[in-house]
């Protein structure tokens, strides 16, 4: 990757936060989306909080870095901002990975944020390199998810929304967020290992909580597996749609 | 021998059964306006997508400077300027943090650019609302910034795609202004347009696609005389009348009403005029108008534009 490259990456990670993630609304998103998710899904459940954090970070980390991504494209070309963008020094890729990179810095602020709440109320042994790890690959991770579902959209952002959200959502009920993959059986359990979410659970239940199914590195590196996927199938459907919508 | 800036070489693209753009081939001169002339759907856009890179041809080349497109789409990027004819700028932005950002791209140092864009802005009339969000301004301001942000690098070549597309007579007169001053100070101009007029008054040379071939290029004034043989006659009445059933003549080849006046197709004007004249006195009709034109670009385009239909 050449010096242009990487100035193109950072100026189109400059104008996605300044444009798409600095909005009130998708920082309130940001910020209430886990509280939200906290009492949907931990007040009135035999369950201790400390059990419960890990997969709420994991959660919150999913839909925060895979939030606005979707959006950017059709947002872009509904804008009509799209084919001005095309026209600058700048590869499709050097586009894609702008916008991944926007997405898990977005990610990563917020959840470093929900990160300090939760420590304020209970105690762990924690694995600093791993928790450090596990929070910038799952942003990388589900930032890239974020972007590759922008790729078959055209210029209606409401398609995609309905797309990310049949994705999204069934991913946290196979990932082992509520119920531990330790106490998963038969297929449910095979189903957990398709889901990236899954492998980002476990790395942050070794990093807070101690304990995991998986050794933490083959968890990280399954994330980077998914991250590279996610990237590489982007850019073809990028490309292949490049001018639906425009 | 002049400098060619543009080459393009057998440029064909598909979209499924459809062919945009059919084996063109073609030079733009260094220091040129060049204007791309076509009626909608003609295969401009898609020519102009492939010369600034944001398609890929299925057959064929395109050198920008020397530069091989198809291998080096960055490189040869990085010495145009491109006004997509959708292209619009970020309305969240500002004027000046919209050509900021496309200098950044360029890679333009941060106290250079500002410098660069503060003296864009004052040129374009833009400076006294630099700071207010594009989503404020009128089409035609934002078409000036938009301009502006392609401006920024220096661009040796500067595309503009329909560029006075929906503006005002007096925006389009500003940007026209601008355009020809970009060209004075060096920059190879290349636009596409369906507006004959602009291209009259515009383009250095203009090439005319229809139905993704090229179909003439050249001097606007060398294709209006090459074209000469078809002059017209403009008549007007002060009566409404229906020439095409009223008149029958074989001097007229052609009659297009245009509001209340009538343009009659000729290859021969003088008895025309004279076969008018008559017509008039024996129906005790009112000539309003009554004048012999030039073949216009306008007359060279619909030429040649309905010869292939």
């Amino acid at each position: 990757m050449n010096t242009r490259a990487i100035r193109g990456i950072i100026t189109v990670t400059e104008k996605d936060i300044r444009i798409y993630y600095t909005k009130a609304p998708v920082l309130i998103f940001g910020l209430l989306f886990p509280f939200f998710m906290f009492i949907a899904f931990y007040m009135g459940r035999k369950i201790s909080f400390q059990e419960f954090y890990p997969g709420l970070l994991a959660m919150s980390l999913f839909f925060t870095a895979s939030s606005v991504g979707p959006l950017i494209t059709p947002w872009e070309k509904s804008f009509r901002t799209y084919e001005r963008l095309l026209s600058f020094p700048v590869t499709v890729f050097t586009i894609l990975l702008g916008d991944i990179a926007a997405g898990m810095l977005f990610g990563v602020i917020v959840n470093v944020v929900v990160l300090g709440a939760g420590l304020a109320f209970t105690h762990y042994s924690i694995q600093y390199f791993a928790l450090i790890l596990g929070i910038i690959l799952g942003s990388f991770c589900f930032s890239s998810l974020g972007v590759f579902l922008s790729s078959f959209s055209g210029r209606a952002p409401s398609n995609v929304m309905m797309m990310s959200s049949l994705v999204r959502f069934p991913m946290i009920f196979i990932s082992g967020v509520f119920i531990p993959l330790q106490g998963m059986q038969g297929f449910l359990k095979s189903l957990a290992f398709i889901s990236p979410l899954t492998y980002l659970v476990d790395l942050l239940n070794y990093s807070l909580r101690g304990g995991s199914l998986l050794h933490p590195v083959a968890s990280a590196g399954v994330l980077v597996g998914f991250s590279l996927l996610f990237m590489y199938c982007s850019h073809l459907a990028h490309k292949k749609n490049l001018l639906k919508g425009l | 021998m002049p400098e060619s800036i543009i080459d393009v070489k057998n440029l064909t693209k598909k979209f499924n059964d459809v062919t945009a753009v059919d084996d063109i081939s073609f030079s733009v001169t260094m220091g040129e306006i060049f204007g791309f002339l076509g009626p909608n759907g003609a295969g401009k856009t898609t020519t102009i997508r492939l010369l600034t890179g944001t398609l890929t041809p299925d057959e064929g080349a395109v050198s920008i400077n020397g530069i091989d497109m198809l291998k080096n789409p960055v490189k040869a990027k990085s010495i145009m300027g491109i006004i997509p004819e959708m292209g619009n700028i970020y309305q969240d932005l500002t004027p000046m943090q919209n050509i900021v950002l496309a200098g950044k791209f360029y890679g333009m140092p941060r106290k250079e650019l500002r410098q660069k864009a503060s003296i864009l802005l004052r040129q374009f009339e833009l400076f006294e609302r630099k700071s207010v969000p594009a989503r404020t301004l009128s089409k035609g301001l934002k078409q000036r910034i938009n301009i502006a942000s392609a401006l920024v690098h220096n661009p040796a070549i500067l595309f503009l795609d329909e560029p006075m597309s929906g503006l005002d007579i007096q925006s389009q007169r500003l940007i026209r202004k601008l355009i020809t001053y970009i060209n004075s100070s060096g920059a190879t101009v290349f636009l596409t347009t369906h507006n004959i007029n602009e291209a009259n008054l515009l383009c250095d040379r203009v090439g005319i696609i229809n139905k993704g071939k090229i179909v003439a290029i050249d001097r606007p004034e060398v294709l209006r005389k090459a074209y000469e043989q078809t002059r017209s006659v403009e008549v007007s009445f002060q009566e409404l009348i229906e020439i095409t059933t009223e008149i029958n003549t074989e001097l007229i080849n052609r009659a297009e009403k245009m509001g209340d006046k009538w343009k009659l197709y000729t290859g021969n004007p003088d008895s025309l005029v004279k076969f008018l004249c008559r017509f008039a006195e024996e129906k005790n009709l009112t000539i309003n108008a009554l004048e012999i034109c030039r073949t216009s670009l306008e007359d060279v385009f619909v030429a040649l534009t309905e010869k292939r239909d």
